[in-house]
């Protein structure tokens, strides 16, 4: 009997714990279910719209108190708001000059930004400016769109042997498919682009690897590893979240920011300015 | 045994479906074949695929010279001389005392050929080939260094792409010298001196025109959504397209007074774009051709509106960044040089 007893007592044991382990199962199942992204006519998921990126990474990718104005007359409206910083691990591991030259950069940030004069801005920064961007992802390529400077860029698809003839501002992208992810190979940098307002900064052997994944409807997480061995230690990686811009008749506006620094560029240059 | 019946021939049917739906499908990933003959090249989602770098070199004239007044296509002959007269003109010429002078001939790329339609003009309408005349008293603009009359300089804003109305500061040079926009990329695309192509990209809904000259994608929605409220004005417009049969059709509006009704030339305007209604088509002819046509149409500026055609043709090779505000020490130099030759 007791023996009996205890076989039952066992087996119920053993029954409850399965189901707890198949409970567990199918949690586990239901967190790592992919979200299943709508698919564009070749299969791959569409990640077809406009997207922005919110948050301070513009001011800063690494996390950072609120600051005031570099420009007083901008009082409160100008000042610098605080973020949690999108590096993974929280801090970019430059080399020693680096970081002196970084810090540098953030000091003079009013002189030295080159997108203060509208270039391009590079990769990732273009990402997570505070403007809006379009992706048009056809079979062969991607293209990129941004709003700031009207800046663009091509991302070939499965044609990795395509190297640049050149350096470019916005990179030179190669793309591809690892499941629900597009994965970007940026390479053939200028040393001219920041990543940020604060200064941190690149040479022109920067590679970076971006991550595209639709994570729902509405979001799409990015990741970017950076790796510039002439500047950090290791490669290290941002990641931060785009959302679908939803807004009705959405669409990318001109801002065609050459005419806004003008001024700032030449005009030390224009009739009489240096009679004063 | 009726039921049995139609157990049996429902799946058979459904088989017979699908495989007719897949058979249309993979048509229409393709090419679909009119009985006329004539291919039409179709996107997986089934519109006129116009996708490709496509490439408008030529030296076919804008406008139709004198000499071949009254006729419309050159005579193949006719096609070997003008060839010959323009690859002449372009040679590297000896420089022009006390000229600065431009680039030589090897910075370059206008092409060396007329267009396929062996057209003596761009523009096929009106039937003369000839820009219409103007409305009285429209402004026009040209660049201080190509004329001499002070009376056709102009002022600002400089509505045309190179050489400018004088150098006290940015804004009298053209808007491609200040890197505002590429000379060559419109609204309306017109061939000129370099860098003559374009990407069409298309996905449901949108076709995206991504010139080289100066990384510009024209992001056009195809929703039937209106244009842009009045106020918001834009350097390139604002761009709506629709298709009409094979043809995606472009319409564009909400220009600033910063670009001009339409220029003739590089260094010269006319009108303002304020008042310019742009249409442009675009056709796939055959593979390797797409037809662009664009019609200006601005009562304020010209007595009629007018149209001219070019036949693209796909180039295998890319387009690439074209970093010109990045790189623009020419702006640079012109205001600066002014300055110091002020000074002495």
């Amino acid at each position: 009997m007791r023996n009996r007893f205890r076989g039952a007592v066992k087996t119920v044991i053993t029954a409850i714990m399965m189901g707890v382990l198949l409970l567990a199962v199918n949690l586990g199942a239901g967190q790592d279910q992919a979200y299943q992204a709508p698919r564009t006519a070749d299969g791959k998921p569409d990640m077809n719209g406009i997207w922005q990126a919110l948050g301070s990474a513009n001011y800063n990718i690494e996390g950072h108190a609120a600051g005031s104005s570099p420009i007083v007359e901008l009082g409160a409206l100008g000042a610098i708001p605080a973020g949690l910083g999108v590096v993974e691990g929280g801090e970019i591991p430059y080399r020693p000059e680096a970081l002196e030259q970084r810090n540098k950069n953030g000091e003079n940030w009013l002189t030295s930004d080159p997108a203060l004069k509208c270039f391009m801005p590079g990769i990732p920064r273009a990402t997570y400016m505070p403007f809006p961007f379009q992706i048009v992802q056809t079979e062969e390529y991607v293209l990129i769109a941004y709003e700031f400077a009207s800046a663009s860029r091509v991302v070939y698809m499965n044609r990795p042997d395509f190297e640049s003839p050149f350096d470019t501002w916005m990179g030179h992208s190669r793309g591809h498919w690892e499941g629900d992810t597009l994965v970007v190979d940026v390479t053939s940098f200028v040393d001219t682009t920041w990543f940020d307002r604060a200064g941190n900064f690149h040479s022109d052997g920067l590679r970076v690897v971006e991550r595209y994944t639709p994570v729902n409807s509405g979001v799409l997480m990015y990741e970017a590893t950076i790796e510039d061995p002439a500047v950090f230690t290791r490669p290290w990686k941002i990641s931060l979240p785009l959302y679908r811009r939803v807004d009705e008749n959405m669409q990318l506006l001109e801002f065609k920011c050459v005419e806004f620094a003008e001024e700032l560029m030449y005009g030390h240059l224009r009739k009489g300015a240096d009679v004063n | 045994m009726g039921s049995r019946d139609e157990n049996l021939s429902r799946p058979f049917l459904t088989a017979i479906a699908v495989v007719s739906l897949a058979t249309v499908s993979v048509l229409s990933q393709t090419q679909n074949i009119p009985e006329d003959g004539s291919v039409q090249f179709l996107t997986s989602w089934g519109e006129p695929n116009l996708q490709g770098v496509w490439d408008f070199r030529t030296i076919t004239p804008l406008e139709r010279p004198d000499e071949y007044e009254g006729q419309e296509v050159f005579t193949n002959q006719q096609v070997v001389d003008f060839e010959e007269q323009v690859a002449e003109k372009n040679r590297d010429q000896p420089p022009v005392e006390g000229s600065t002078g431009s680039y030589n001939q090897f910075w370059f790329d206008r092409g060396t050929r007329v267009t396929g339609d062996q057209r003596t003009s761009l523009i096929v309408d009106p039937p003369d080939g000839k820009i219409p005349s103007l409305r009285p008293a429209v402004t026009k603009g040209m660049d201080v260094d190509s004329t001499s009359s002070e009376s056709e300089v102009g002022s600002r804003p400089v509505r045309f792409a190179v050489g400018g109305v004088g150098a006290d500061g940015p804004e009298d040079r053209g808007w491609s010298e200040r890197c505002i926009l590429g000379f060559n990329a419109g609204p309306p695309m017109v061939p000129s001196a370099y860098n003559n192509h374009v990407q069409v990209f298309q996905v449901p809904g949108y076709v995206v025109i991504l010139n080289e000259m100066v990384h510009d994608a024209r992001i056009v929605p195809l929703d039937g959504r209106s244009h842009l409220p009045e106020h918001i004005r834009q350097w390139k417009g604002d761009s709506r397209g629709y298709w009409d049969g094979d043809t995606l059709v472009v319409d564009t509006t909400n220009f600033t007074a910063n670009t001009a009704s339409f220029n003739p030339s590089l260094v010269s305007s006319i009108g303002s774009g304020e008042t310019l209604h742009l249409t442009e088509r675009f056709t796939r002819v055959d593979e390797g051709t797409l037809l662009y046509e664009f019609t200006v149409d601005d009562p304020t500026t010209f007595t009629r509106e007018f149209t001219a055609a070019i036949p693209m043709t796909q180039s295998d090779e890319p387009v690439f960044e074209y970093a010109c505000h990045e790189g623009n020490h020419g702006m640079f130099n012109i205001l600066s040089v002014a300055r110091a030759a002020e000074r002495q």
